[in-house]
């Protein structure tokens, strides 16, 4: 579905990426992870158009989306979360998840001026699918709170509604369990799953490597912007490039 | 002086004050969506009052639709800025921006100059000029109609941002651009809107204001400064600061021009307003 073609960016002549190449297959959970400042966010950006990239491809569906903007790509229908959440802090939680469905309204400006019936009609189904993803979310009694307000799990929360309720083909998760306590993280686990059964394929950028192992189908390991391992969980754990780079690192901290 | 001089101050400075509030609002808009102060903003106010006279005159339109084509034709003005004028610019550099509109505000008074003449012109008011008596003071139709239009755009422009899907996307793009362009927001079509918004609201203050001052091609230029130190009175960006920013800086202005010296009304209004900015940078209601 997603296939990345030695995509490479550079930061003032400092790679980032170089030559980084791995497939999203349809319908899996892809896991990203790499130790931090391996690029793993940066490549995210690539992939929304949130940053240029230097060269490489990036295929969707077969059409080349690197040269696209970054609400072009939106509408091919790829959304995302943000590490450091990027919500809307003074609109409602409600307003917040129905930013989501902007790719649905796609009305003219004139269109939406005038009001047409059948226009209305459609906003109230719109609003009706935001109301949804909110009680997915276990949200529906804040609908109409200012996101600024809340928790910082419930910020994730909205945050996980606003890219999922468009239905998009293709969601890129930056780091969904980070802050999160185990309950918490749990929670999302089984929210993964279920989209991944609902058929949304996902790249998940994670630290958390309990998660990473028991949903993704696929680990791609970035370390130095470079791809070091494509695999099964199994096999990446194995790896003793991996080990090295990453997994040796992170047992010998914790 | 008698309670009723009050009130006729307080009339006078409301009107005028509205002018600026609807002018500090057209900047906010453009500011909101764009991160920029757009100096066209000041050609917005003379082009509508120009519209307005060509309407009636040279055309024969009646008053009411003469208003809504003359409002229309500067928001479509403003859109043309924006699409021709803006948009090509590849700069993503605020400052470049910023005196790209300085200069596209001298091309577009340069053509209003160019089309309507060096002529101090007059517009007449919406309603003939007979002063109504309110509670002992004296006001011109023309100061209610401004109140009420003023009341009417901003009741349209909160309905506008609070139940339509486009102005769900503009608060939006105000709120955190990124994320704007994630969910799939076309930043190109809010910015588009946010100049058509403002050059109706700078068209309709030329409307509504010039039957009482004169019209001319650079009639704008003062009044949009006072928007201006409105908007920055208020908060820069937050609407209901413009509001708020305007019809105090209408009251100050009239106050002082009836209880100074109407030659000291500019002065009085502006030191308030540097004391404003010394206790707080960002305005009244700035964030």
């Amino acid at each position: 579905m997603l296939q990345l073609e030695q995509v490479s960016k550079n930061f003032g002549g400092l790679p980032a990426l170089s030559e980084v190449s791995f497939r999203v297959p349809q319908g899996q959970i892809v896991a990203l992870i790499g130790p931090n400042g391996a690029g793993k966010t940066t490549l995210i950006n690539c992939i929304t158009g949130v940053l240029p990239t230097t060269s490489g491809r990036i295929n969707f569906r077969g059409q080349p989306i690197e040269a696209l903007q970054t609400h072009q790509i939106a509408r091919f229908g790829i959304s995302r979360t943000f590490q450091n959440l990027k919500l809307f802090p003074r609109l409602t939680v409600l307003d917040n998840v129905l930013t989501g469905l902007t790719c649905e309204g796609g009305d003219s400006m004139l269109m939406a001026m005038l009001r047409f019936p059948s226009l209305r009609h459609r906003e109230r189904q719109l609003k009706l699918r935001a109301l949804e993803a909110l009680d997915r979310f276990g949200l529906a009694n804040k609908a109409n709170w200012p996101a600024a307000v809340l928790a910082y799990g419930d910020r994730k929360r909205v945050e996980l509604a606003r890219a999922t309720v468009g239905r998009p083909d293709l969601v890129l998760l930056d780091e969904p369990v980070a802050g999160l306590n185990a309950e918490e993280t749990a929670e999302v686990a089984e929210q993964l799953k279920r989209l991944r059964s609902a058929g949304h394929t996902l790249l998940l950028v994670e630290h958390d490597m309990d998660l990473v192992m028991t949903v993704a189908d696929r680990v791609v390991v970035l370390d130095s912007g470079r791809c070091i391992a494509v695999g099964s969980p199994d096999e990446v754990r194995c790896n003793p490039l991996v080990l090295r780079a990453y997994l040796g690192q992170m047992e010998a901290t914790t | 002086m008698s309670s009723q001089d009050l009130l006729q101050f307080v009339f006078s400075g409301l009107t005028s004050g509205s002018i600026y509030a609807l002018i500090a609002i057209g900047f906010c808009v453009v500011n909101n969506t764009m991160g920029i102060v757009n100096f066209v903003q000041v050609d917005f106010i003379t082009l509508g009052g120009m519209l307005m006279f060509s309407a009636l005159f040279a055309l024969g339109i009646p008053l009411a639709p003469g208003l809504l084509l003359a409002v229309a034709g500067v928001a479509l003005v403003a859109m043309l800025v924006e699409r021709f004028g803006l948009r090509p610019c590849r700069s993503e550099n605020h400052l470049v921006l910023i005196f790209l509109t300085v200069g596209l505000s001298i091309i577009l008074r340069g053509l209003i100059k160019l089309i309507w003449g060096k002529n101090r012109m007059a517009l007449p008011p919406l309603t003939p000029d007979e002063p109504i008596r309110i509670f002992g003071a004296s006001v011109l139709p023309q100061a209610l109609w401004i109140l009420l239009l003023t009341l009417c755009a901003i009741v349209l422009l909160t309905w506008f941002f609070y139940r339509t899907p486009l102005g769900l996307a503009m608060r939006a793009v105000a709120s955190n651009p990124t994320a704007a362009a994630v969910v799939g927001i076309p930043a190109g079509r809010v910015r588009l809107t946010s100049y058509a918004i403002a050059g109706a609201l700078g068209g309709l203050a030329g409307v509504l204001i010039t039957p009482i001052t004169t019209l001319n091609y650079d009639v704008g230029v003062l009044l949009g400064l006072k928007g201006f130190a409105a908007a920055i009175l208020g908060g820069f960006g937050s609407f209901p600061g413009a509001i708020l920013g305007g019809v105090g800086l209408g009251l100050l202005e009239s106050l002082s021009a009836g209880y100074l010296s109407s030659a000291y009304k500019d002065v009085v209004a502006f030191v308030v307003l540097l004391a404003v900015l010394f206790v707080r940078p960002k305005g009244l209601l700035g964030k």
